[in-house]
């Protein structure tokens, strides 16, 4: 089941249809094992183990991005004045509607009619495409993955691996419907064969292009430089064929020097994919040089807030210091079932469990952070510790202080708080269900349904109480 | 200055202020760029003398780039013309690196210019190379056009070995050294292209080189 993009539509209020949704097919549910639990899991596993010095480099990214955002505004000014030194332009864009003005007038300006995308999650947050289509001006993306994507009309999955939802025969019937000027009878049961093909249909539109849009990983107030990570030479592309570079990225992404973003890559690939490096990483500095035979007459660079900087100082600031590796995402047990489409916004995962409430707001977006089992395996593997369970722990106090959880579950909250706070009444109260239940379960020692515990037993047995209530039993001297 | 910027600027401000003054944030920041307090650099990336050589040549095969040593910057053409063969065309577009073109090219078609979307072989020349990942460090510039990099389906690149560094900081080092700021783009190459975004498999030549062959020469050997 495919779900249309959703940047201006977001569909976290529906996470339960989502999430049952992927539970049922079959066919996710492969991809989702193979991918996370045999794939990235065991590549950042194998990764790590092959730097002895991984946790020490942990701690000094997460100082190095708590000294920055603690001079933020220091380091953006330099940042921005290096750039222009350069002979590029930075634009501030405060939100997403902004950015997308900015850089559809920027295409304008220039009478674009295509633009080649690297691979932004950026982008997909302000709803870059959507924006430049309306206004005639054609996006095409170049990752495989966002290529794959954007031909089915579909939003990611997974912040660095978009399309791992979809098989290689969905590729190949997106391919025969995309492509019809190929030759029908084409071979296309091997990835080999779709790679073959997407390079070649995209190598004409990368020449093309009148405009490259690119992300940016990390910006360096030092020199004015911004980079990119990639392994396919896409982003690359991008950026070295068309006359005018747009990157696009967000204020919390400065550093202050190149020494530093050597830090964050030495942890970037090896969290993300488990590479020690990708295979390219791309600094660039303004325009190109005279006497430069490529490179972009015009680069601009569109330096986005969207709420970030209300996030400084605050419970969530933590989250700033976000490298989106997408560690996170590949060991939740909960998006190792669900996977992305269901969280119903652009991020998924634990981070976007903190990410999304933030960007679309708590009523739409109040059940994400309660799909979470406080396992910690997020912050465990965060490669700059982001306290991703005390964040998103906040989010359920916020939510609870808006009204959410409303209906039965909010009322049975407010009743177990009522006798939670009167133990007598508790004990009272529990004694007899306790007993009740030891009565009717003893034979089989489990319960396949139990009134008002159908949430519970839909997917597994409800044990049956092995002795009195806790309180009782306690009480009696066992401990 | 745009109104956003000011906006943006003073929502930071605003609680960047309670804890240092605006003067104090300023000079902070330009103290650590100049000071630039040493990184934490791995053991890996600590090698020296012949055993970073042979770190990087570790390394790079380990992200599945081919290594083929020479002793002299001369014996580049004749390495070119099996991988020419190989690649099934007699067509090299080089950079325009005066150490190349001054080259013995005979039987070879060689043209010198930036990367154009047909060609098949090209050869670029490093500016250094980084033995903690077998990285190779590729700057633009009037000799160093960097479509070269990603649009042949073969890409090869010439280092010296005298040119390597134990590791990425000290690439930027000899970079500031030269005091011209930093180029356009500055490419770091760990392999040939590749892709995982069909059900995960590894597929070699994405949209960039399918196969990376550094010509390594090392005088001393």
């Amino acid at each position: 089941m495919s779900q249309k993009p959703y940047h201006d539509d977001p569909q976290c209020h529906d996470f339960q249809k989502g999430a049952k949704r992927a539970l049922d097919d079959v066919g996710l549910q492969a991809q989702l094992a193979r991918t996370l639990k045999d794939g990235f899991q065991k590549k950042r596993a194998k990764a790590k183990a092959r730097l002895p010095e991984y946790d020490a480099l942990r701690d000094r990214a997460r100082d190095i991005k708590a000294h920055t955002l603690e001079n933020l505004d220091a380091y953006l000014e330099r940042f921005e004045a290096e750039v222009i030194k350069a002979g590029g332009q930075v634009h501030w864009a405060r939100d997403g509607e902004h950015a997308c003005d900015i850089i559809l007038d920027i295409c304008t300006s220039v009478g674009a009619k295509t633009v080649t995308k690297g691979k932004s999650m950026l982008t997909e947050e302000i709803g870059l495409n959507t924006h430049l289509m309306k206004h005639g001006v054609e996006p095409v993306e170049t990752d495989l993955g966002e290529y794959i994507i954007q031909l089915r009309d579909e939003p990611p999955s997974h912040i660095i691996a978009p399309a791992f939802h979809i098989s290689k025969e969905q590729v190949a019937d997106t391919f025969r419907e995309h492509h019809p000027h190929l030759n029908a009878a084409r071979d296309l049961s091997e990835p080999t064969s779709l790679l073959t093909e997407a390079r070649s249909e995209l190598r004409a539109k990368f020449i093309a292009a009148d405009v490259g849009i690119t992300g940016a990983n990390v910006l360096v107030a030092e020199t004015g430089s911004a980079l990119i990570v990639t392994n396919e030479g896409n982003g690359d592309l991008t950026q070295s064929l068309p006359p005018v570079h747009i990157a696009v990225s967000s204020i919390e992404k400065v550093v202050p020097t190149l020494d530093d973003a050597d830090t964050i890559l030495r942890l970037l690939a090896r969290t993300a994919t488990g590479q020690d490096m990708t295979v390219y990483t791309t600094f660039f500095t303004g325009t190109k040089r005279s006497g430069d035979r490529d490179g972009p007459d015009q680069f601009h660079l569109v330096l986005l807030d969207n709420g970030r900087s209300e996030l400084l100082g605050g419970p969530l600031h933590d989250v700033l210091s976000c490298i989106r590796c997408g560690a996170c995402i590949n060991h939740c047990p909960i998006f190792s079932v669900v996977s992305g489409h269901a969280y119903g916004w652009v991020y998924p995962g634990p981070i976007g469990s903190v990410l999304t409430p933030h960007f679309v707001g708590v009523e739409e977006a109040h059940l994400l952070p309660n799909a979470c089992t406080m396992c910690g395996r997020c912050e465990e593997v965060c490669p700059v510790h982001i306290p991703l369970p005390d964040l998103l722990r906040t989010w359920r106090g916020r939510a609870f202080d808006a009204g959410k959880p409303g209906g039965l579950q909010g009322l049975g909250l407010k009743i177990w708080a009522a006798l939670a706070k009167r133990p007598a009444l508790y004990r009272l109260a529990l004694r007899p269900v306790v007993a009740l239940m030891r009565a009717l379960g003893k034979k089989r020692g489990a319960f396949k349904w139990f009134v008002g515990a159908e949430g519970w037993t839909r997917t597994r047995d409800l044990p049956t109480p092995q002795g009195g209530t806790f309180q009782d039993r306690y009480k009696g001297g066992e401990r | 200055m745009s109104t956003a910027r000011s906006e943006i600027m003073g929502r930071l401000k605003a609680v960047l202020d309670k804890s240092h003054n605006p003067t104090v944030r300023l000079s902070t920041a330009d103290q650590r760029i100049k000071d630039l307090p040493p990184a934490l650099i791995p053991e890996r990336g600590r090698a020296d003398g012949p055993a970073r050589t042979a770190k990087f040549v570790d390394e790079a095969e380990f992200a599945v780039a081919e290594v083929v040593k020479l002793t002299t910057l001369s014996q580049v053409p004749k390495a070119l013309i099996k991988v020419l063969a190989d690649a099934g065309t007699s067509k090299l577009k080089a950079t325009p690196h005066g150490d190349l073109q001054t080259l013995d090219w005979s039987g070879i078609d060689v043209a010198f210019g930036r990367g154009e979307g047909s060609d098949l072989v090209g050869l670029s020349v490093a500016y250094a190379g980084v033995a903690e990942t077998g990285t190779l460090v590729l700057r633009s510039a009037a000799n160093s056009p960097t479509t070269l990099n990603f649009l042949p389906d073969v890409h090869v690149v010439v280092l010296h070995s005298a040119l390597i560094e134990a590791n990425y900081e000290a690439v930027w080092a000899r970079l500031r050294s030269e005091g011209k700021g930093l180029p356009r783009t500055v490419n770091w190459i760990t392999g040939p292209s590749r892709t995982a975004d069909i059900e995960q498999t590894i597929l070699l030549g994405a949209h960039g080189p399918r196969k990376l062959i550094i010509l390594l020469i090392d005088e001393d050997s």
